[in-house]
């Protein structure tokens, strides 16, 4: 058989079910690929050992009606696993093991996957490079010296070089979509609330979402499917029925209106970001959709209220990181304050400590109105902008970022340049709604480049159906020299 | 209670000086479990054997509001004839402390569950109404030991998390007497209501007490000063005077009273500060992305509403009418649930003006002089009830009635049971008093002649004499009417 781990999440599935072959081999074959690497950097935490031991368990007993039965599946470092260290790319978190699993990880257990591997990740998922972990940079498999995007860059990375059939991320501002559109891959950030933030390290409350990242929008359907559901646990988790989006997935969007935002041509932004947007709007015409221009009015003011947003809850979230019950303590210190003092200085790296003091400062007292307030006022209306051309589209399409995977220390030093890359993945966020990136293309550099489609909120059946049409017309195959292996 | 009547100024050199306090009384909810958690909220457990994970804040933990505690804060409001707020929102305020696991508490800031109410105070010169500004409800933090350990401060978590009233008054009370009768009142509102025990040994019920005081006749408010978290009524009164007495001397000698945080040493019986204006925490507060904000439904006050129990003002005016009590003994036995219930206990089936004049007499001598509640009592309602009933049968003498309750409130036998073993029956046998009369009479002509000479004096003689003669037995009634009758 050729090599399984580059089949996809739906194939593989597929061949589990008609017992064409055992989860045992599937998942040798990914450690295997596991192992060859020496140079990406996208696991924190190997669980081949005992991946193998739920392999050999599954195929004494198999149970194929689930929606992922025998899968191995690495998860991004901050998803909480039971007895498996959860380091949310952090020296603070670098030995703890949590005694609970997160109601995501917990709900693809029970579609009959397992645990491979934790994967690396921003500092606390603040980043877009995966230059901030503590555990080191990941490096993009598209090239040697470029990023995977962040803050899900060891999900990207681990995919897109066939070291895990499918993943899960986080997205607060892009952390999904970003490092998919950099890889090749495909990335959902579902709307608020669809899937359960129980048991993931929290970086900004209101806009953390986990998500699928896949090889397909087909995988990226049935990953969905498996993760969705209400949580009682999390007081913002939406109480709604399943959907069986795999199922009902279909390319046949004839009808559908597709709003072109002329709030996302930004200046300087490369040709090609627009030739693939231009590419974009022609394909989805050629399938039978409507485009119409729409306005997102208050676009331009997305990225700095992001950056009150989520630094304000961040330096909240990350107030119990002090030493006392759990996680890195400073032995330095002679009294409570200088044991915070320390514990908190040496434990958090620089981005992290960049945003808490952000945060810290937009929510002061004498600065509360001027920053926070403003910034809640804005992300309405952004969301308002949403609603309003949601009333004349079914969906939105823009480029997913403003440039293809830069190098790494690229835009290090500068936080700016750095934050400016979610620029088109951050409204969506403030909205709450959902949107995917998908491949769409490549730069001159044949770096990929994806397409993000924006949907109403809990409309994610028909955003996949979208996505799955384009994704057909586009037929974008990603052809990689596997040069992070040692014996080429 | 003080009989005083005059109104409480403090003497200063210069004058007198009003005091103007308003109370944050923290109430813990009677609620089986925490806030956000399911842990228990049991006093007296082992330390840290009744913390959740979420309790101590662990990654990735959310809390769930207790939809119990919801109650409990609306039927509280209720009671306080206040506002109930259809919205809410619960926010952050950080701060750090070892015994704070997330690094901020979870309260209520601009949104309360309840606005504005009144609580009715009953004074000696009449009845005063108190403002409510608001209640709110709150997580508790954990407890920190300094003492165990010379080097090493020790944290229970058992209270972490646990529910809180912050019930806020209007500056409106003017001296400690007042204050008194406020947290008394306010206290038997809530243990009328079943949502707070208002048990001040196990920390149920503490208040912050803002102190200011001005020239008698000023009408504005002094700067004032708040003293933290004093734990009994008696320390309350006595961290006012000596504030009060604090402030009027800096005053007078021309200084200014900065407005600070004190504290009450009961040892030493004087506030001390403990920070300034200046070095006040900026607890940073906004709306916790965690929680949704609280929507209340109106049909759920109604039902609330609905349901509560008579409250102390009412009562009070349902026995004087009932009962023909005065306001004076009304009050008294209303003042705590525990005392009406056995005040209508007994006066169910026995004569009103007994039961009310034994229970207010000797039973409450009895319950001062061994230091325990109505409800410790040895002599319960239904014993009460007998001991009055033989009274008003005729069994035993309102005086030999006295001796049997000084047994039954140390044994708490029932008084058929005493009066049997101590034969102290009533002789009520018309015949067998005859014969003992008839004695009398023999035995003492003289006195006979003296009193039928018109010395009506003497029948309390006659009466005397029946009386050592049955050794205290013989019904009095009966007594009178043979001799009446004898004597002619």
């Amino acid at each position: 058989m050729s090599d399984i781990s580059k089949k996809s999440l739906t194939e593989i599935v597929k061949l589990i079910k008609k017992k064409e072959i055992k989860s045992e081999e599937l998942t040798q074959s990914f450690i295997k690929n596991i192992n060859n690497d020496k140079k990406l950097n996208s696991f924190i935490t190997n669980c081949s050992e005992n991946a193998l031991k739920k392999a050999q368990n599954f195929d004494k007993s198999p149970k194929l009606e689930t929606l992922l039965p025998g899968i191995p599946i690495a998860v991004k470092d901050l998803f909480c696993t039971k007895g498996v260290r959860t380091t949310a790319g952090s020296k603070m978190l670098e030995n703890f093991i949590p005694s609970y699993e997160s109601t995501i990880t917990n709900n693809l257990w029970n579609e009959g996957a397992f645990l491979l591997g934790k994967l690396n990740c921003d500092e606390y998922a603040m980043g877009s490079s995966n230059e901030t972990s503590y555990f080191g940079n990941v490096l993009n498999p598209i090239a040697e010296n470029t990023v995977p995007g962040g803050s899900s860059g060891g999900s990207a990375s681990a995919l897109a070089a066939d070291l895990t059939p499918t993943t899960i991320g986080t997205d607060t501002g892009g952390s999904i979509r970003q490092p998919a559109s950099f890889t090749g891959t495909v990335g959902l950030k579902p709307t608020y609330g669809l899937c359960s933030r129980w048991g993931i390290v929290a970086f900004a409350s209101s806009l953390d979402q986990a998500g699928p990242m896949t090889k397909t929008v087909q995988d990226c359907a049935l990953m969905l499917e498996a993760m969705a559901g209400f949580d009682k646990k999390d007081s913002t988790s939406i109480n709604k029925k399943k959907e069986n989006y795999s199922k009902n997935l279909t390319e046949n969007i004839k009808g559908l209106k597709i709003g072109i935002p002329k709030e996302y041509r930004v200046d300087g932004m490369p040709k090609e970001i627009d030739r693939l947007w231009e590419n974009g709007k022609k394909i989805l015409k050629d399938s039978g959709a409507e485009i119409i221009d729409i306005s997102l009015s208050n676009t331009k003011y997305a990225l700095p209220t992001y950056y009150i947003v989520a630094p304000a809850e961040a330096s909240s979230n990350l107030a119990r990181y002090d030493g006392v019950k759990y996680g890195f303590r400073s032995t330095k210190g002679n009294n409570l304050i200088e044991m915070y003092e320390n514990t908190r200085s040496e434990g958090f790296g620089d981005e992290v400590k960049r945003r808490i003091l952000i945060g810290t400062y937009v929510l002061s007292s004498g600065y509360y109105d001027a920053y926070y307030l403003k910034a809640q006022k804005v992300r309405q209306m952004i969301k308002n902008d949403f609603d309003q051309s949601f009333e004349k589209v079914d969906a939105i399409l823009t480029p997913a970022t403003p440039t293809s995977a830069f190098k790494i220390g690229e835009k290090k030093d500068d936080p700016i340049s750095m934050y400016l890359n979610d620029i088109f993945t951050v409204p969506v966020n403030l909205a709450g709604i959902p949107a995917i990136s998908i491949p769409a293309g490549v730069d001159n550099n044949n770096y990929p480049l994806g397409l993000q489609l924006i949907g109403k909120p809990l409309d994610e059946q028909k955003l996949l159906n979208i996505a799955y049409a384009v994704e057909k017309k586009i037929n974008f195959k990603q052809s990689l020299n596997r040069w992070w292996e040692n014996n080429v | 209670m003080s009989k005083e009547t005059k109104k409480y100024l403090v003497e200063g050199e210069k004058g007198q000086w009003e005091v103007v306090i308003g109370l944050e009384v923290h109430a813990q909810i009677t609620s089986k479990s925490k806030l956000f958690s399911g842990s228990s909220t049991k006093f007296g457990a082992e330390p840290n054997t009744q913390v959740s994970l979420v309790d101590s804040a662990f990654p990735g933990m959310l809390p769930v509001i207790n939809e119990f505690c919801i109650h409990q804060a609306i039927k509280t409001g209720l009671g306080l004839n206040a506002k109930i707020n259809t919205y809410s929102v619960f926010d952050r305020k950080n701060y750090f402390y070892a015994d704070l696991p997330q690094g901020y508490q979870i309260s209520q800031y601009k949104n309360p569950i309840v606005g504005e109410g009144e609580i009715i105070l009953d004074l000696p010169n009449g009845s005063k109404k108190i403002g409510i500004e608001r209640l709110h409800l709150e997580q508790d933090a954990g407890k920190s030991i300094h003492d165990l350990d010379l080097s090493n401060t020790f944290v229970d978590l058992n209270r972490s998390g646990v529910a809180l009233m912050e019930i806020v008054s209007k500056p409106d009370l003017r001296s400690p007497d007042e204050v008194n009768v406020y947290v008394k009142k306010l206290r038997s509102i809530m243990r009328y209501l079943g949502t707070c025990d208002g048990n001040m040994q196990e920390g149920s019920l503490r208040a912050d007490v803002n102190v200011s005081v001005r020239k008698e006749g000023d009408t504005k408010l002094g700067t004032r000063c708040e003293i933290k978290n004093v734990n009994s009524i008696k320390f309350m009164q006595m961290a006012i005077s000596y504030e009060a007495q604090r402030q009027v001397e800096l005053l007078e000698s021309g200084k200014k009273i900065s407005q600070e945080t004190r504290l009450f040493d009961t040892k030493k019986n004087e506030t001390r500060s403990m920070r300034s204006k200046e070095n006040a925490h900026d607890y940073r507060y906004f709306p916790d992305p965690d929680l949704l904000p609280l929507n209340i439904d109106k049909n759920l006050i109604e039902k609330i509403k609905k349901s509560l129990p008579e409250l102390p003002d009412q009562k009070k005016e349902r026995f004087i009418n009932e009962y023909s009590l005065n306001s004076y003994e009304a009050n008294i036995l209303v003042s705590e649930k525990e005392i009406s219930d056995y005040f209508e206990e007994v006066v169910k089936n026995s004569d009103k003006k007994l039961a009310k004049n034994w229970i207010m007499g000797d039973l409450f001598a009895s319950l001062n002089e061994k230091n325990i509640s109505i409800s410790e009592s040895p002599v319960t309602s239904n014993k009460m009830a007998q001991l009055i009933d033989t009274i008003s049968s005729g069994v035993i003498s309102g005086r030999t009635a006295k001796e049997v309750f000084e047994i039954m409130k140390e044994t708490g036998d029932e008084p058929k049971k005493i009066i049997e073993s101590k034969g102290l029956q009533q002789k009520s046998d018309p015949k067998e008093l005859e014969k003992i009369i008839d004695k009398i009479i023999l035995d003492n002509k003289d006195t006979v002649a003296q009193y039928k000479s018109g010395k009506d004096k003497l029948f309390g003689f006659f009466v005397g004499q029946a009386m050592k003669v049955s050794g205290g037995k013989a019904n009095p009634q009966l007594v009178n009417e043979i001799l009446k009758q004898k004597l002619k």
